[in-house]
């Protein structure tokens, strides 16, 4: 890979000696731009902590979807139905919420078993559909973009028939709480948060360093590794920093203060702190990404997307493979009903409608190409970050609805022809 | 003296092609047989059974002596058959260490997949068979024919293989790759190996093996001492499928 760069000068260098994907830095390099460009555009308003806020909570569910995705398509398959099984996890959730716990089983509304046990059904029901899929391309071998077409117009359905088409809602209290603004963690919680992310981050990177320096491998210079560590300690402070600077607004303290019966005191101000969908949302990408790089199932995974032959023969077991893939895309599914059904506090019958499309363009822009083997979890992040700041630095911008979607569809196409270029020139792709 | 394995009377067809029809091969430890024939002719299908890649319809396969089954490429494995695939089975996207250890990762304590070790182990197997190999951190794909083809003999070697099968281990390769190759399997030799070696190349098969079988349309024409008979003869079995 980066042997085949030509390029002497000191950007690339550095890049080398810090040992950073330049293909991350580009993607990087894209986004920090779009923000850019939507902050001048929109009179200072984009780069602003409460947009900040909003984009990561609006990000959380297709994010948390794509990175499930990025395996299914470094296995060369596609799953077309994520959306309809997320509607059909979340219409599960609700029934649970507003009609076994409440009315069947007479437990009281926002009883503390009810929000456990609805993700609990969501969950099952989510990693079951999803096995389903995955037996059926697995094990009779039908192609998954026909197994997920068909289950596209099936679960949605599904979903409409168990709720006979209507909205159900308020949801449980405690399952609000994974919705984004109504569940924060605050300031002090997220200053906590932040600080243990960075000490585990800083304990990995060395522990890393020093077991490859046992092994008398070759590491980058101490002096790149110290740089590595500010950046990312640099990273995750400023990202705590930021949503804690969102204060929340004077009539929402009062309404907060009323409701224990105080008066708010004068001059006193609340960050909203970490989103706990956002916490959901990086606890998955941390566990994805381990499970990507460091485990035997990661591994064949992106053995058998390089080389299903080669994977057979090397005794691995890819049909009983695909039907984890897509048993733990749809978990992930049902996670993400989780955090969209909260956030809009009910259940309607269009959740998720179209989701399948921003969360194949997420993994897609992210650098996962559909002929298998390549694919990065932070790169679908990166990816579905993209997308949402696309989409919604438009709408602010006053951008009309057609133009939105002319623009992302057409930046989807332009990402993958520059993904295409960059691969032939860095000699990846022949 | 039993040999090492023994495949008997094995027949498999592929939707009423006969692939291979009832043939039967053995090798005895610290022997090279060589398989030859057209393509076409069943050689690469029959170790296929062995290595499995495919399941016979019926036959036998005994090792040391002891019947055995072979459903899939892990029996195989556990009865110590290591194959070098025509193909090389590897995943280009992975590196040399990845693919080394495809299917038997070394895990930490933890149960994680202990990438560092495997990376040394491999550098230290490759400092034996390929001294000018330097390319453990980029995707096989990177690789030249040859590097390529020692990762995917590296892979054959370091499990403590006691029967090799190799699938025209010099197709890909230069004269001085080459050379190379018939070095290693000398050496495997020594070390009491059994290896079946499949080739095109009849000068290989002369010079590499100790005994060749001959086959033709799924058919075992003969098995002869490699002193025995002269190219010519082996020639004529090959293109008749008789012993002259």
């Amino acid at each position: 890979m980066t042997d085949t760069t030509s390029g002497d000068s000191s950007k690339t260098s550095l890049a080398r000696a810090l040992q950073l994907d330049t293909r991350l830095l580009g993607m990087i390099g894209a986004f920090v731009a779009i923000c850019l460009v939507f902050h001048l555009l929109t009179g200072q308003r984009f780069l602003t902590p409460r947009n900040i806020f909003n984009l990561t909570i609006q990000t959380a569910s297709v994010a948390i979807m794509a990175t499930g995705m990025v395996f299914v398509i470094v296995t060369r398959h596609i799953d077309l139905s994520v959306g309809s099984l997320l509607a059909v996890c979340s219409a599960v959730m609700a029934l649970v919420q507003v009609w076994v716990m409440p009315q069947l089983l007479g437990l009281g509304i926002g009883h503390p078993v009810t929000a456990p046990l609805a993700i609990l059904a969501g969950l099952v029901v989510g990693t079951a559909i999803g096995a389903f899929n995955g037996w059926l391309v697995g094990y009779l071998s039908i192609p998954a973009f026909i197994v997920t077409l068909g289950g596209l117009l099936v679960w949605r359905n599904v979903a409409w028939y168990l709720t006979s088409g209507q909205t159900l809602g308020p949801l449980d209290p405690n399952f609000q709480l994974f919705g984004g603004i109504n569940g924060t963690i605050g300031v002090a919680a997220s200053w906590v948060v932040g600080a243990l992310a960075v000490a585990a981050s800083l304990w990995f990177m060395w522990s890393a360093r020093q077991k490859k320096a046992g092994h008398g491998f070759t590491v980058k210079p101490l002096w790149a590794e110290a740089v590595m560590m500010g950046i990312v300690a640099a990273l995750i402070l400023g990202f705590v920093a930021i949503l804690n600077a969102y204060q929340v607004p004077v009539a929402r303290l009062e309404r907060i203060f009323a409701a224990r019966g105080d008066t708010l005191p004068e001059g006193y101000t609340e960050g909203y702190g970490l989103p706990i969908s956002v916490l959901v949302l990086i606890a998955i990408v941390v566990a994805m990404t381990v499970v990507a790089r460091r485990t035997r199932f990661g591994r064949y995974v992106f053995a058998t997307g390089g080389n299903p032959e080669a994977a057979a023969l090397s005794g691995i077991n890819t049909r009983l493979l695909t039907v984890k893939i897509f048993a733990l895309m749809g978990a992930l599914c049902a996670l993400s009903a989780v955090v969209a059904s909260a956030r809009a506090a009910n259940h309607a019958n269009d959740i998720g409608t179209l989701d399948e499309l921003r969360v194949i363009a997420a993994a897609v822009i992210g650098g996962t190409a559909l002929s298998g083997g390549v694919g990065t979890i932070y790169g679908a992040i990166l990816g579905a970050l993209i997308m949402q700041s696309l989409q919604s630095g438009m709408a602010m911008v006053g951008v009309e609805s057609p133009f939105q979607n002319i623009v992302v569809g057409s930046v989807l196409v332009l990402a993958v022809f520059i993904d295409i270029l960059y691969r032939k020139r860095s000699g990846a792709l022949k | 003296m039993t040999p090492l394995v023994e495949m008997r009377d094995i027949a498999l067809s592929f939707g009423g092609v006969k692939a291979i029809d009832h043939v039967s091969v053995d090798l005895y430890p610290g022997e090279v047989v060589g398989l030859l024939g057209h393509n076409g002719a069943g050689k690469s299908t029959l170790v296929k059974c062995l290595s499995g890649a495919y399941r016979m319809d019926s036959g036998q396969i005994l090792i040391d002596g002891q019947p055995v089954t072979i459903n899939n490429p892990r029996d195989a494995r556990a009865h110590n058959i290591e194959t070098i695939y025509q193909t090389l089975a590897l995943a280009d996207n992975l590196d040399a260490a990845s693919n080394l250890f495809l299917g038997r990762e070394l895990v930490s304590p933890s149960g994680f997949v202990d990438d560092d070790r495997m990376e040394a182990e491999t550098r230290r197997i490759m400092a034996r068979l390929n001294p000018n190999f330097r390319k453990f951190n980029v995707p096989v794909s990177a690789l030249s024919g040859g590097q390529r083809q020692s990762v995917a003999i590296a892979r054959a070697v370091y499990f403590n293989a006691k029967i090799l099968i190799m699938d025209e281990p010099t197709a890909a390769l230069g004269p001085h790759e080459t050379r190379m190759v018939g070095e290693l399997i000398a050496e495997l030799k020594r070390q009491n190996l059994g290896i079946f070696l499949i080739s095109h190349d009849i000068h290989d098969v002369m010079d590499l093996c100790d005994r060749v079988s001959v086959m033709k349309n799924g058919k075992l024409v003969g098995t002869e001492r490699v002193g025995d008979v002269t190219e010519d003869e082996i020639l004529g079995m090959i293109i008749l499928g008789k012993k002259s």
